[in-house]
């Protein structure tokens, strides 16, 4: 976080088409550019495995009902979360100018959403 | 029309407070706790200014009332158990700058101004929705109550309240910024305040759905947020030229509807009771644009030209449709939008007879939901005396028109369309 500053927390979802392949060499360099760019207010990133590999859970009724385990993501879409950065940033005009430089943006979408801060009453 | 005493007090309290609240959301940094307190002070003046008067400086007094109401709003929620600052309104990003020695301070008319600008860019960034932009300006720019605005837009008053309600909350969670965006970035960032201003303009005499066809207040909210706009960025090209164009079409009204309140086509409109002050008015302001926009013509400065065209042709007959055609062949390279097809076409047939219209008209694509296109065929194919197709066509406009009095004006139509 940068000294002086009240800073807000994005997370940065990054959706692509599904059937896309995020993981080429190509995409991969993109995000590392973005990453040395991005430094300063990324402050975590997460990358997934393609929805072959998901695994949805629901719980019956509340804690402790029957578990449903299903294979897959949870709703079939035509686009699917690939990933995601957390970004800080001042306001969400700077969040803004940040994810357009996010390779996701062209090759899919990326959709910010404000991080609740723990804790918080608000909602 | 004569306004009372009491209309006047309640006038002077909602452009007043409009102004106040620019001031105080920056101070306070929430729109919400802000937006309270200055009801709260728009109350208070409305109990005490009948009885002792509207004061000097009203603008000073519900600027200080509104701080301390503001001041005990968070005081009483501070002292609750349990509960965070952020919790009031649920907002408040920046500690309040609420400290006794300021409360009574009374800004300069120089930051008054810049809060309204930081507050006319905030309710129209484009993280927000473009009806929660039009909402949030005529409730904070304007000052109108939610009522007000639900009627405005013919939506149950709970509908509205929410769309505000979640503006806000957007706001504040999402962190939108209360300021002035950079050079930049403020060519792109005045498009949607400007599309914001235009849209109350054109709902208000186009409503898309209801009985009534003008809504005098929306329209005139519109002249004033332009006429603010324009007072904020003086001297920008596309602000000069919205505000022209809005005065020339708000200059039509009185000729607009007819005493059953039904719309009058500009063809038939009676062109002796046009308001000659607002057109001169329009006209400079156009004039001025001009000048200052270096040869490139915007949208707005388009469609300006387009109604300066019509409100000083000395009849509908007489109207330089070679110069319309040719305006609106600009404003479709510029943006390819049917609605503004439809109107090139009906010029075109004012220019080149009904068969080139209709050959206009059949070439545009997307409009088929739209009862002013059939409405235009209809009137090329009754021209052409293909009465039988123009009887269809106006059936179709009759079934997709939104509004009574234009359903009333096309059933006219049908009714006078000569048999076989």
């Amino acid at each position: 976080m940068r000294k002086g500053m009240v800073m807000a927390q994005y997370a940065a979802l990054l959706y692509m088409p599904e059937g896309s392949d995020w993981m080429t060499p190509e995409v991969r360099e993109e995000h590392r550019a973005f990453g040395m760019a991005a430094s300063e207010v990324i402050a975590g990133a997460v990358a997934l495995y393609p929805t072959g590999s998901a695994t949805t859970i629901t719980v019956a009724g509340g804690l402790g009902g029957d578990v449903l385990v299903t294979d897959g993501p949870y709703a079939e879409a035509k686009e699917i979360l690939i990933g995601l950065y957390l970004l800080e940033a001042a306001d969400l005009d700077e969040a803004i100018s940040w994810a357009a430089r996010i390779p996701t943006a062209w090759r899919g979408k990326v959709e910010l959403r404000p991080l609740l801060p723990v804790g918080s009453r608000q909602f | 029309m004569t306004v009372t005493p009491a209309e006047q007090l309640a006038e002077t309290v909602r452009v007043e407070g409009a102004r106040v609240l620019a001031t105080l959301i920056r101070t306070l940094g929430s729109l919400q706790l802000a937006e309270d307190a200055v009801q709260d002070a728009a109350v208070a003046a409305l109990q005490a200014w009948p009885r002792d008067g509207i004061p000097g400086d009203p603008r000073a007094w519900l600027t200080v009332t509104a701080r301390h109401k503001a001041y005990d709003m968070l005081r009483r929620e501070a002292a609750r158990p349990g509960k965070e600052l952020a919790a009031v309104g649920g907002a408040a990003l920046v500690a309040p700058d609420l400290a006794p020695e300021v409360l009574d301070m009374v800004e300069p008319e120089s930051v008054v101004r810049d809060d309204q600008l930081r507050l006319i860019f905030t309710c129209c960034h484009p993280a927000l929705a473009r009806e929660a932009q039009v909402a949030l300006a005529l409730r904070t720019l304007a000052g109108l109550d939610v009522p007000a605005i639900a009627r405005g837009f013919l939506v149950p008053e709970a509908t509205m309240a929410k769309r505000l309600t979640r503006a806000k909350q957007k706001i504040a969670q999402a962190h939108i910024p209360y300021r002035v965006p950079p050079d930049p970035e403020l060519p792109a960032r005045l498009a949607p305040v400007l599309a914001v201003v235009h849209l109350i303009a054109t709902e208000s005499h186009a409503p898309s759905a209801g009985e009534q066809l003008v809504r005098v207040d929306l329209e005139a909210e519109a002249v004033r947020l332009a006429r603010l706009l324009n007072e904020l960025m003086p001297g920008e090209p596309e602000v000069l030229s919205l505000l022209a164009l809005l005065l020339f079409t708000a200059a039509r009204r009185p000729a607009r509807a007819d005493a059953a309140g039904d719309p009058v086509p500009l063809a038939g409109q009676d062109r002796s009771r046009w308001d000659q002050v607002a057109i001169a008015e329009a006209s400079g302001l156009l004039a001025e644009a001009v000048r200052r926009s270096g040869g490139v013509a915007g949208p707005y400065q388009l469609q300006a030209h387009l109604s300066a065209c019509h409100s000083t042709a000395p009849s509908y007959a007489d109207t330089d449709w070679d110069r319309i055609v040719g305006l609106y062949d600009l404003l479709l390279s510029v943006s390819a939008n049917p609605a503004v097809a439809l109107n090139r076409a009906v010029a075109v047939a004012e220019r080149d007879g009904p068969a080139a219209g209709l050959t206009a008209l059949d070439a545009i694509t997307g409009m088929a939901r739209s009862h002013l296109w059939h409405a235009a065929r209809a009137e090329a194919l009754r021209s052409l005396g293909d009465t039988g197709r123009a009887r269809d066509a106006l059936r179709h406009a009759l079934e997709l028109a939104p509004t009574a009095p234009e359903r009333r004006l096309l059933a006219s139509r049908l009714a006078e369309m000569p048999p076989h």
